[in-house]
């Protein structure tokens, strides 16, 4: 008997880091150096504040190369990184590391963006608490999924599985505790940076329809 | 008095159900705001606003003014407008005198907070007072700090990096300092008179008390008459368009009565306008909040193309009414909008003609922009966003970790 899902959900405080950058090399020494927090910030704060977008625009990092430095492939580049593929924020630094320095490399002298436009770097203290849903089997759980807010939803795909460093989202490993190892494949499965939350949503209880 | 639950049908339940479960979690401490005045200012309005919300949610919140005579507002004033990056000059004693009144005021004010939260520079000395008390000291910067003048940055500076933690409006008012700086922009809210619902029939009766036509394209900037809101940019930036496509431009503000800068500008704005019959200068009273909403509610496109801005409100305000907004990449500005998807960012009088252009041939893509920003604003910069910011603000006090189980 698999223990019930117990939903929380999950709010950021932004902070102001003392770091900014006008050039994509003083991007690359910033990446480097700030927090996990402020990578995940920067690369998932575009799913929270414009999730009613599609398609996406991506990270910052590439939101700001593309269009405050006019550097469109590199931008493309940095913006095409498969978040999805990255078990955990080092690694997913240590691709934008990659890019950077590669380009860095071959494209001196880097263009320096105008004053005022300098790309600010921030971080997220993440505050994470239990809401009163509590789903013992699948109908429950389909049920709760269509009330829960766009936080609770974000929380339990993306923050627990890149930031938590859960490996999976916490839908597939509870339904695959509960023997729905299908349904839990095929939500594994599934690119959740490629929806709107609203469609990420629509798209679990459609999969966990199909059970039915 | 507005109720928590009249939200609901706006933000949904969960958005208030969620203030329940964080705000419980800070009962038992009880946060006092201190600023300089009770009403008027965008400071009082919001408070005014928060406080029985957060009292709603069972949040322990008091507030309390400092007292000074005019001389210190005066100076407060001066210092207000030093941050603001203009030229003051402020002598030494001013400055002395600024610091008595902060003094006598610590010497008054019960201090009966856990949180001491201090709203703007007016009060920011009282920090003083944490050597005998203790306590968490928050300071909330609410205006444009993006270039102070550096002679009192760096006066008031020593009494800001006193404080456990400082909070501005937008990344770039960020300053390089010891205290951990939090990012809490302003919001609007959506049952005030500014922004609420209007019945269309009072819409159509504003526009036609002014004699505009809902039948041609309407363009409207609503700002005060000042140099950096850029009025007269915006008229040329019309005449551009009105080269190719018939429509009406629309100016509409105040701070032209109380202000010789703003009569100046007003009356260059009349200059510029010439004798053009579609091009309406309207000069409002501060109150006429039913009046600018429905201006904003019947435009087809509105304008912001201001040359320097703090967040910019009157851009989350007609972002709110789902109207298409094109403005200036500063300030707050870029938070609220993301260029080509929520709205149209510009730097230039020729690149706003440019986009008001494509935006009448493409009605379109300029509701697109317009629902885009509604759904923009409704996330992240109503008061509810605001009230769930200041309750993870308090609670980051007590919690130091980076991620917070509560």
């Amino acid at each position: 008997m698999a223990e019930p899902f117990y939903f929380h959900t999950q709010f950021n405080l932004v902070e102001i880091l003392n770091k900014k950058s006008k050039n994509v090399i003083e991007l690359l020494e910033g990446i480097k150096v700030v927090p996990d927090s402020s990578i995940f910030y920067h690369t998932h704060k575009f799913l929270e504040q414009h999730h009613y977008l599609l398609p996406e625009p991506a990270n910052d990092f590439a939101y700001w190369i593309s269009d405050v430095l006019e550097e469109k492939t590199l931008g493309e580049e940095i913006g095409s990184v498969d978040i999805v593929d990255f078990p955990s924020i080092r690694e997913l630094r240590n691709r934008f590391i990659e890019i950077l320095e590669e380009h860095i490399d071959k494209n001196r002298p880097v263009r320096n963006c105008t004053e005022g436009s300098e790309f600010h770097f921030m971080a997220c203290k993440t505050f994470i608490l239990p809401t009163p849903y509590i789903a013992h089997n699948l109908k429950e759980f389909k049920e709760i999924l269509r009330k829960i807010s766009k936080s609770s939803l974000y929380f339990h795909i993306f923050e627990a599985r890149i930031r938590l460093g859960k490996v999976d989202n916490d839908f597939s490993r509870w339904l695959r505790d509960l023997g729905k190892d299908r349904i839990a494949a095929e939500i594994s499965h599934l690119d959740p940076y490629t929806y709107t939350l609203e469609g990420l949503r629509e798209k679990i209880i459609s999969i966990i329809c199909k059970e039915n | 008095m507005i109720k928590l639950g009249e939200y609901r049908k706006i933000v949904g339940d969960e958005i208030i159900d969620e203030l329940h479960l964080l705000a419980d979690r800070i009962s038992g401490k009880t946060i006092q705001n201190i600023n300089s005045t009770a009403v008027g200012g965008g400071v009082a309005e919001i408070l005014t606003r928060i406080i029985p919300l957060l009292k709603e949610l069972g949040v322990n919140v008091g507030w309390d003014v400092i007292k000074g005579d005019e001389k210190f507002f005066v100076i407060s004033k001066k210092i207000h407008n030093a941050l603001h990056s203009a030229r003051v000059e402020i002598t030494d004693d001013e400055l002395n005198y600024f610091l008595d009144v902060n003094q006598k005021n610590a010497e008054e004010i019960d201090f009966y907070g856990d949180i001491i939260f201090v709203h703007d520079p007016q009060p920011a000395a009282l920090i003083e007072k944490r050597n005998k008390i203790g306590r968490n000291w928050i300071w909330r910067c609410h205006i444009d700090f993006s270039n102070p003048n550096k002679r009192i940055w760096s006066f008031l500076k020593s009494y800001i990096e006193k404080y456990d933690t400082v909070v501005f409006s937008a990344p770039t008012f960020g300053r390089d300092i010891s205290t951990k700086q939090i990012l809490i922009s302003p919001s609007i809210d959506p049952l005030s008179e500014k922004n609420r619902d209007l019945p269309e029939k009072f819409i159509d009766s504003v526009f036609e008390g002014y004699g505009i036509d809902r039948e041609k394209p309407v363009i409207t900037q609503i700002s005060r008459f000042d140099y950096l809101k850029d009025p007269v940019g915006v008229i040329r930036a019309y005449r551009l368009v009105k080269k190719h496509m018939d429509c009406q431009l629309v100016l509409a503000g105040g701070g032209a009565t109380d202000d010789p800068e703003g009569k100046k500008v007003l009356k260059a704005v009349m200059e510029e306008a010439k004798q053009d019959k579609d091009i309406f200068v309207l000069h409002l009273s501060p109150a006429s909040h039913l009046e600018i909403n429905a201006l904003q509610r019947g435009s087809t496109i509105i304008l912001q193309k201001s040359l320097r801005e703090g967040f910019g409100l009157t851009v989350s305000e007609a972002l709110w009414k789902a109207k298409p907004v094109i403005a200036s990449a500063v300030g707050g500005i870029p938070l609220q909008i993301i260029h080509g998807y929520s709205g149209i960012l510009t730097h230039t009088i020729e690149g706003t003609a440019y986009w008001i252009k494509q935006l009448l041939s493409d009605p379109e893509y300029a509701k697109k922009l317009g629902e885009n920003g509604r759904e923009h604003i409704k996330d992240n910069f109503l008061i509810t966003r605001h009230i769930r910011d200041y309750l993870l603000l308090f609670l980051s006090l007590y919690r130091k970790e980076d991620i917070v189980y509560l």
